[in-house]
């Protein structure tokens, strides 16, 4: 067989190769930016256009001031919360969280909402894309008042009484 | 700062069996050239074979996927096809090296060994089918975690079997060989996926207190001393299989597997320090006490010594031949380093025969193999699958790193299989059992979830009054 035929069999094999890995990484590529959103949900009015709006406020026995519950503000996991109670409720991906989220920007335990000295306060956790309340980037831990709304990731809570 | 939007996107999970069918039929295309290339260039016809070698690997190939099709429909769609096109290409370079062997016996006048590609192919097939076996059986990883401590005993057990007299077979000086009904086994690979499951359920358990910080030193917060019994065994098991089985890199690819499972359950990058200093500490010991060990070392500083031309001087000399674009398939001589050109230094035979060009692409086929692991453990939503994931993720590439650094030189060789490659039935069969695993949690980590039942104000205003 000529010189040429070889190395032309050979480059041709060495192409086919590489071919495999490009359409491996266009694959792997058209799973990050490709993927197919809810036109319905997507289009959805954005209900609230500042993420602050509080909750309707429901008249409560506890004490004036204090909060008593963060609740997820929309999505499909909207309504899913947590009441405050003794032990400080952990919100994050990981299943041993208290609010669990559905969010992939969200941190494995990202953030935490404690009592200490008869008032209620919010936590980052180290998490890597940041806990913010009304706003503001919790850097240390901040009061949680009622009607403040927390951002984690592309998720909303609301703090409500 | 404003907020914003406050809309959650909702993405619609796609299955992504098609794309995972369409890289499959490349994946055997490539396999399957690769034969067709090695007939043409070495017997000068498309070998007769080729039909079997394609509707062998064709089918076992469809079964896979229709395994996965119907029981793990969202799994990673990139992970099979990787596979396949290792194991295939693999077999094409296992099948080369059979027939420059031939030759080679021919012109000697002696009879040529008995090939060892169909064999390649007869543990391909088992390897599948216990990766159906791993798909139908286990339909939740999360059951693996009932049997942290029995995967840990049974992986111990594996790793002590060789040792047995009478069972245990000293091959090539190293005794990770178990002759049964006339064939060998190396139990260490089934042990390697045991362990992972151990390793993984322990230190799902105990990350909480080995994530206690002790002592801070150069910014690094080190683990407290009385924390350090976990690595200490593991340290001392790794050497234990170092001095009885005189397997360097068994005992390598556990402790680094434990000591990477342990920084990424507890985030400490103390322990790696700790178990760095623990590996110095260890390699020094051996190099001073083992004479293969220090051989080994010897080899790697001095490939070219005056006492006649090593494996690792061969290997190096014949990708030195390959250069930038290889010799072509069937045009180089991967045949004189005999059988280990089949077996440890097969990357060095597709480094002589494929090139430079082609080593990377297939470096990067293990890589590509390796981040989807990785992917699934970051997706995955228990803690037990994302450390699992990540142990049978690493597995492969600390294999590749240290089968690959060792045959081009980086690193002082060590025995390890290269995954899906090597001529080795457990290996293989170890390796696609591992597979289907990592495909079952990504299943479960893909799968779109069922959102949870909105709460309403009402039932939440009524807790609050209850408290």
């Amino acid at each position: 067989m000529s010189e040429l035929t070889l190395t032309l069999i050979k480059l041709g094999f060495l192409a086919l190769l590489w071919m495999f890995v490009l359409a491996v990484l266009s694959v792997i590529r058209s799973d990050l930016f490709g993927a197919k959103v809810d036109a319905r949900v997507a289009a959805a009015p954005v209900a609230q256009p500042n993420g602050r709006t509080p909750k309707p406020v429901k008249p409560s026995k506890k004490k004036k001031g204090q909060p008593g519950s963060v609740t997820i503000a929309d999505g499909p996991q909207a309504g899913v919360g947590a009441t405050l109670g003794e032990q400080p409720v952990v919100i994050g991906r990981g299943s041993d969280c208290q609010i669990r989220l559905d969010d992939d920007y969200s941190s494995t335990r990202h953030a935490r909402v404690f009592q200490s000295e008869g008032e209620w306060w919010v936590e980052d956790l180290g998490s890597t894309n940041g806990t913010y309340l009304d706003g503001q980037r919790v850097t240390r831990p901040v009061p949680a008042e009622i009607g403040g709304s927390i951002r984690i990731g592309r998720t909303t809570l609301n703090i409500a009484k | 700062m404003s907020i914003a939007s406050t809309s959650v996107i909702q993405i619609i999970p796609r299955s992504r069996r098609g794309v995972e069918l369409m890289l499959l039929l490349i994946a055997i295309g490539v396999s399957v050239g690769a034969y067709v290339n090695i007939g043409i260039t070495v017997q000068d016809k498309v070998p007769a074979s080729t039909g079997y070698y394609a509707a062998g690997i064709g089918l076992l190939a469809f079964i896979a996927h229709m395994a996965l099709r119907y029981r793990a429909p969202y799994a990673d769609p990139v992970i099979l096809p990787c596979a396949v096109l290792l194991n295939g290409l693999g077999v094409a370079m296992i099948h080369r090296v059979d027939l420059g062997l031939a030759i080679a016996a021919e012109a000697r006048g002696a009879t040529p060994r008995a090939p060892a590609a169909p064999q390649q192919i007869t543990w391909t097939a088992v390897g599948i089918v216990l990766f159906l076996v791993v798909i139908l059986v286990i339909r939740d990883h999360r059951r693996l975690q009932a049997l942290t401590y029995t995967a840990g005993l049974a992986g111990l057990v594996l790793l002590i079997l060789p040792l047995v007299p009478g069972l245990g077979a000293d091959i090539n000086g190293a005794k990770i060989w178990v002759r049964l009904l006339g064939m060998s086994f190396q139990p260490g690979e089934f042990a390697k996926l045991c362990l992972v499951v151990f390793f993984a359920g322990y230190l799902v358990v105990k990350r909480d207190v080995l994530t206690l910080a002790g002592h801070r030193f150069l910014g690094l917060d080190l683990p407290r001393a009385r924390d350090l019994g976990p690595i200490l065994i593991a340290w001392g098991v790794s050497l234990g299989v170092l001095v009885f089985e005189k397997d360097l890199g068994s005992s390598l690819l556990f402790f680094g597997l434990f000591l990477f499972l342990l920084y990424v359950a507890t985030e400490r990058a103390g322990w790696l320090l700790i178990g760095f200093l623990l590996f110095a500490g260890g390699a020094w010991f051996a190099y001073g006490t083992f004479g293969h060990v220090h051989k080994r070392v010897e080899d790697w500083l001095n490939p070219f010594n005056e006492q006649g031309v090593g494996q690792v001087a061969n290997a190096l000399m014949g990708q030195a031949w390959g250069g930038v674009l290889g010799r072509g398939l069937g045009q180089g001589r991967p045949e004189l380093l005999g059988f280990y050109g089949q077996s440890d230094f097969i990357i060095s035979s597709f480094g002589e025969e494929l090139g430079l060009t082609g080593l990377i692409a297939i470096i990067l086929v293990y890589t590509l193999l390796v981040e989807r692991g990785l992917r699934t453990a970051l997706g995955c939503r228990d803690i037990f699958g994302k450390l699992l994931a990540t142990g049978l993720a690493m597995s492969f590439a600390l294999q590749v790193f240290v089968i690959v650094g060792g045959v081009t030189g980086l690193i002082p060789l060590t025995g390890l299989a290269t995954p899906f490659m090597a001529l080795g039935g457990t290996s293989l069969v170890a390796n696609w059992a591992i597979v289907a695993l990592l495909l079952r949690i990504s299943d479960q980590a893909r799968r779109p979830q069922t959102p949870a039942a909105p709460v309403s104000d009402e039932t939440i205003a009524m807790a609050v009054q209850k408290q």
